[in-house]
C-alpha cells in the first residue's frame, strides 16, 4: 500500500493493532471511535461474533480531510487475536504501514504476549518486511486493573520490548494511553515520510 | 425449472474474467442456433455460469417471445428421461425437445458415466440442431476434461464455442460489490467494499458471503449507534460518550507532522522523482539530493533536471532515426550518462564500424591467372565491373589453398577501388560471421548486427561451408542474403564445395546460393605454376631462369600454398648450403630427398612461417624418386 500518493495527492496509512486475543485491540478502535466528532464519523465495521470476540477483522477509517493539499486517511484495523486465525492475521498484516502491539497486563497473560509478539514478528517476515523498520508502538493494556493480578510496566518492558519501541501504559476501555498510542505510532508512520518508506 | 429472474445481463457484472463469456452468451441470445451452437460455458463454482445460463434464457425470451426456451439441470435432464423411458413414452420425450428452440442446461459434468443418457443427449443434440434449435451448455471443466463421455458425444460439444469464465479481478471485485449494494440498497462508506474487494476471493458467491457478514455486521453496529449501552457487549461499557478534544488534539497534531513532512522541499523533490520515474527515467541524481541535509536549490535543480532530460529525448530521437534498435537503449533513459548517450548518438550517426572490409594483402593485381582458374576470374572481373548485375551471387568453390580467399578479397579491394571508400564492402570469414551472431544474441543487440550487415553495400562470405548446421546462422544468412541481393546488391562467396555437395546446407539457401553462378578454382596447371613460382622467388629475393621455372613448374603442386611452401623449403636449403637457388639445388631438393628427410629441413626454415605449411602432410610434393612416382601413379 502506498503511504503518500503523490500524483492523486493522497495520503493512506494503514495501522494494525496485533496482539494476543482479548488484549483490548478493538477496545482501542471503539474508544478512537466514541471520540470522532459526529461529522468526521465514518462507518466503523466490526465483524464480531455473538460473544463479542473479533471473527475477522475490525476496521475503522478515519478521514482526516484534506492536509496540505492531500487527502489524509487513516484506515486502522484489528487482527483477530485467537491462534487459530493465522491466516486472517496475515491477511490484515500485509500492508501495514505501521503496527501497534497491545498487550495485555495480566500477570497469567504474560506467555501469549510474548507468543503474539513471536508471531508478529513471523508474519511480518513473512510479508517481506523486516519488522526493525516497521513503525511498532507497544501498548500496555489494563493497567487499571488491581496490582496484584497485573504486571508493572518495567516489568512487561523487560519481556517485551526488547527493541526499545515507544510504549505506553493504557486503560483502553476508559481512554488513557489511547489515544497517546495512536499519535505514537501515527507520528512515526508519517516520519517515515521524509525518509523516503512511502511512495 | 424456472429461470431465476434475477439473473440477467444488466445484473451482471462484466470484467476480464467473463468478458469472452458474456459476448457470446449475448450473441447467442440475439440469433439462437445461429451463431455458436452449441456454447459450452465452463468455469469454477461460484463465477457466474449459471447467472449466463439464465440471461440468455431472459434475453432470448425478450427478443422471441415465442421461442419455446427450457432451462435445466443436467439431474433434470436424466430424471425426465428416466422417467419416459420407464413410461415407454420415449418417443413423446424426443419429440418434446425437438420444439425447443434454446436449451440451457445446467451442470453438464454429471455426465461422467452416464452412458445412456450420454447416448440420449447425442441423439437430442444431432434432432435439436438440425432443427436450428440452440444449446447452451455450461460445466465446470472443458468438454475434453469431463472424464468417461463418449468421444462423439465431446466432439459435439466441441464443435461451437467453448468459453471460459475466471475469478473476476479487483476492480470487477469492486464493481460487483457495488452493484449488490446498489441492488440492496445498502451503503457503505467509501473504502470499506474497496477493502473488502482487496482480499483475494477467488469467487464470486465467497465474495458476497464476505458483504453479507459485513451487512450483518452493520446493522449490529448501527443500532449500537443510537444506542447509549451496546447491546452485544454488556461487558463492554460504550466509550466516553461526548468527544473529549482528544480526537482534534490528534488530528491538529497530525496535520503539523503531515505539513512538516509533505510541504518541505523533499517532498517537491519525491514528487519530482515520482513524475520522472512515472515517464521512465532514472532520478538517481535527485534521489541523492534528498539525502542531503540542508536544502539545495530546488527549483534549480528540477530545472537543470529537465533540461537534462528534454536533451535525451532529442538525441534519442536522432539515435532512432538511425537506427530503431536504439530506441530502447537505457543510456536515453539516465540523464547521469549524457555523454554515453551523446557517444552513441554519435556512433549512431557516423555509422557503424562496417562488419570488417576486405584485406588490403590480397590485390586483384597479385592474383596470377592461368587456365585452372581463368572462369573464376572472369566472373570476378565481370563482378567487379558490375557489381550485383550479372552474376549475383557468385559463389567460388575450390581445394584449400588455391586462391579462393585471395580472390574474394581481391574482388572486395577493387569494387572499394572503383567506387570510392563510401562504398561499404563486408568481407568476413563465415567463422567470424557466427562468432558476431553468436555476441549479438548473447548481447540482445541482434537488431543492431543485423542493421550492420543490411546496410553493407556488397556482402562477401569467405568459407561459407562454415553456416552447414547452424540453424540460426543460416537463417539470419538467409533473410540478410535476401535483402542484399534484393536490393541489388553484390554477394560473393567462397567455399570449398560447390553448394549441392556441402551437407547440412538447408535448400532454401542452397538454391539461392546456386542461383547466380558456382564457378571452380582448380589447383594451378603447369603454366600457372610456373607463374606462380616465378612471382613468389622474385618476392623471396631469389632469381629465377626460364630453366629453373620449367623444372619448378613440373613438380605437382595442387594449390598455391604448397608454391609458397616449396619457395621457402629452396630458400631455406640455399641457405643452408650456401649455395645458390639453381636448378642442381632443385634436384637435389626436391628430387632426390625423402619425403622424411625432408622435413628437418622445412623445419628450419620455419620460424617466422605458417606451421601449416610445414605439416607433413601437405609437403608431399617430394616423392623419392622419378620410378617410385610413375609406378605410384599407375597404382
Amino acid at each position: 500500500m502506498s503511504l503518500v500518493n503523490y500524483a492523486a495527492r493522497e495520503i493512506t496509512c494503514k495501522i494494525v493493532y496485533y496482539g494476543p486475543g482479548r488484549s483490548g485491540k478493538t477496545t482501542n478502535l471503539h474508544y478512537i471511535y466514541g471520540q470522532v466528532p459526529g461529522d468526521r464519523k465514518g462507518q466503523m465495521v466490526s465483524l464480531a461474533t455473538q460473544t463479542d470476540r473479533t471473527l475477522f477483522f475490525d476496521f475503522l477509517p478515519l478521514d482526516l480531510g484534506i492536509i496540505s493539499g492531500f487527502t489524509t486517511r487513516f484506515q486502522l484495523y484489528t487482527v483477530p487475536g485467537q491462534v487459530y486465525y493465522q491466516t486472517t492475521r496475515r491477511l490484515v498484516l500485509q500492508g501495514a504501514d505501521g503496527v501497534v502491539f497491545v498487550a495485555d497486563s495480566q500477570a497469567r497473560q504474560l506467555d501469549e504476549n510474548v507468543e503474539s509478539m513471536q508471531d508478529l514478528h513471523a508474519n511480518l517476515a513473512e510479508h517481506g518486511v523486516d519488522a526493525r523498520t516497521v513503525p511498532l508502538v507497544i501498548q500496555y493494556n489494563k493497567q487499571d486493573l488491581p496490582a496484584d493480578l497485573i504486571l508493572t510496566v518495567p516489568e512487561l518492558e523487560e519481556q517485551l520490548n526488547f527493541r526499545g519501541v515507544p510504549s505506553f501504559a493504557a486503560d483502553a476501555l476508559h481512554g488513557p494511553g489511547v489515544f497517546e498510542t495512536l499519535r505514537a505510532v501515527s507520528e512515526q508512520v508519517l516520519r517515515k515520510l521524509s525518509t523516503g518508506g512511502g511512495g | 425449472m424456472q429461470l431465476d429472474s434475477r439473473l440477467r445481463f444488466d445484473s451482471l457484472v462484466v470484467g476480464a474474467g467473463n468478458r469472452l463469456g458474456v459476448a457470446a452468451a449475448r450473441a447467442v441470445a440475439e440469433s439462437p442456433g445461429a451463431v455458436y451452437n452449441p456454447l459450452f460455458i465452463y468455469g469454477g463454482t461460484g463465477l457466474g455460469k449459471t447467472h449466463l445460463l439464465c440471461s440468455v434464457g431472459h434475453l432470448a425470451a425478450a427478443l422471441q417471445p415465442q421461442l419455446e426456451i427450457e432451462y435445466l439441470s443436467l439431474d433434470e435432464f436424466v430424471e425426465q428421461l428416466h422417467a419416459s423411458v420407464s413410461a415407454g413414452q420415449m418417443d413423446a420425450f424426443s419429440r418434446r425437445y425437438e420444439r425447443v428452440g434454446l436449451l440451457l442446461i445446467d451442470d453438464v459434468q454429471f455426465l461422467t458415466g452416464r452412458r445412456e443418457t450420454q447416448a440420449e443427449l447425442l441423439r437430442l443434440f444431432e434432432r435439436m440442431q438440425t432443427a436450428g434449435g440452440q444449446i447452451v451448455l455450461t460445466s465446470d471443466r472443458p468438454p475434453a476434461e469431463i472424464p468417461d463421455v463418449d468421444e462423439r458425444l465431446i466432439s459435439r460439444l466441441s464443435g461451437g464455442l467453448i468459453v471460459d469464465v475466471t475469478a473476476p479481478d479487483y476492480e470487477t471485485r469492486v464493481a460487483i460489490l457495488r452493484a449488490n449494494c446498489e441492488e440492496r440498497q445498502l451503503e457503505f462508506k467509501s473504502g470499506v467494499l474497496e477493502e473488502l474487494a482487496r482480499f483475494n476471493f477467488n469467487n464470486v458467491r465467497a465474495l458476497q458471503g464476505a458483504l453479507n457478514r459485513l451487512v450483518a455486521a452493520k446493522a449490529v453496529t448501527a443500532e449500537e449507534e443510537v444506542k447509549p449501552e451496546p447491546p452485544r457487549t454488556p461487558a463492554r461499557p460504550t466509550p466516553a460518550e461526548r468527544p473529549t478534544g482528544e480526537f482534534e488534539s490528534f488530528l491538529s497534531e497530525v496535520t503539523t507532522v503531515v505539513q512538516q513532512q509533505v510541504e518541505s522541499w523533499q517532498a517537491r523533490l519525491r514528487e519530482a522523482v515520482a513524475y520522472w520515474n512515472g515517464e521512465g527515467y532514472r532520478t538517481a541524481v535527485l534521489e541523492r539530493a534528498l539525502t542531503l541535509t540542508k536544502a539545495p536549490d530546488v527549483a534549480g535543480l528540477l530545472a537543470t533536471f529537465t533540461a537534462a532530460v528534454e536533451h535525451l529525448r532529442d538525441l534519442e530521437q536522432k539515435a532512432v532515426e538511425v537506427d530503431r534498435a536504439l530506441g530502447s537503449d537505457p543510456v536515453f533513459r539516465d540523464p547521469e550518462r549524457m555523454a554515453a548517450a551523446e557517444d552513441l548518438v554519435e556512433r549512431a550517426l557516423a555509422g557503424e564500424t562496417p562488419p570488417g572490409g576486405p584485406s588490403p594483402a590480397f590485390a586483384r593485381a597479385a592474383f596470377e591467372v592461368g587456365t585452372s582458374n581463368q572462369l573464376a576470374v572472369h566472373a570476378a572481373d565481370a563482378v567487379i565491373a558490375s557489381p550485383g548485375v550479372k552474376y549475383n551471387p557468385l559463389l567460388i568453390h575450390g581445394a584449400s589453398g588455391v586462391g579462393k580467399t585471395h580472390l574474394l578479397h581481391a574482388i572486395g579491394n577493387a569494387l572499394v577501388q572503383a567506387r570510392g571508400s563510401r562504398l561499404v564492402v563486408a568481407c568476413v570469414h563465415a567463422q567470424q560471421f557466427i562468432d558476431e551472431l553468436i555476441a549479438s544474441i548473447q548481447g540482445g543487440t541482434i537488431e543492431r548486427w543485423r542493421a550492420r550487415y543490411r546496410s553493407v553495400d556488397a556482402l562477401m562470405i569467405d568459407d561459407v561451408h562454415f553456416v552447414a548446421d547452424k540453424e540460426r546462422t543460416q537463417e539470419e544468412l538467409f533473410l540478410l542474403f535476401n535483402e542484399i541481393v534484393g536490393a541489388g546488391k553484390q554477394v560473393v562467396l567462397t567455399s570449398d564445395q560447390p553448394p549441392a555437395a556441402i551437407p547440412d546446407l538447408e535448400a532454401r539457401l542452397r538454391s539461392r546460393f546456386e542461383g547466380g553462378l558456382v564457378v571452380p578454382i582448380q589447383a594451378p596447371d603447369r603454366a600457372l605454376r610456373e607463374k606462380l613460382f616465378a612471382r613468389f622467388l622474385s618476392a623471396a629475393g631469389r632469381e629465377s631462369d626460364a630453366h629453373l621455372l620449367t623444372l619448378l613448374g613440373q613438380q605437382p603442386v595442387q594449390s598455391v600454398r604448397e608454391i609458397i611452401g616449396v619457395v621457402n623449403r629452396l630458400g631455406a636449403a640455399a641457405h643452408a648450403a650456401g649455395a645458390p637457388l639453381d636448378a642442381k639445388l632443385v634436384r637435389r631438393e626436391l628430387g632426390a630427398v625423402t619425403p622424411y628427410a625432408g622435413v628437418p629441413v622445412v623445419t628450419q626454415a620455419n620460424d617466422a612461417r605458417d606451421p601449416a605449411f610445414m605439416d607433413a602432410e601437405k609437403i608431399v610434393w617430394d616423392w623419392p624418386e622419378v620410378g617410385s612416382r610413375i609406378i605410384e601413379e599407375f597404382r
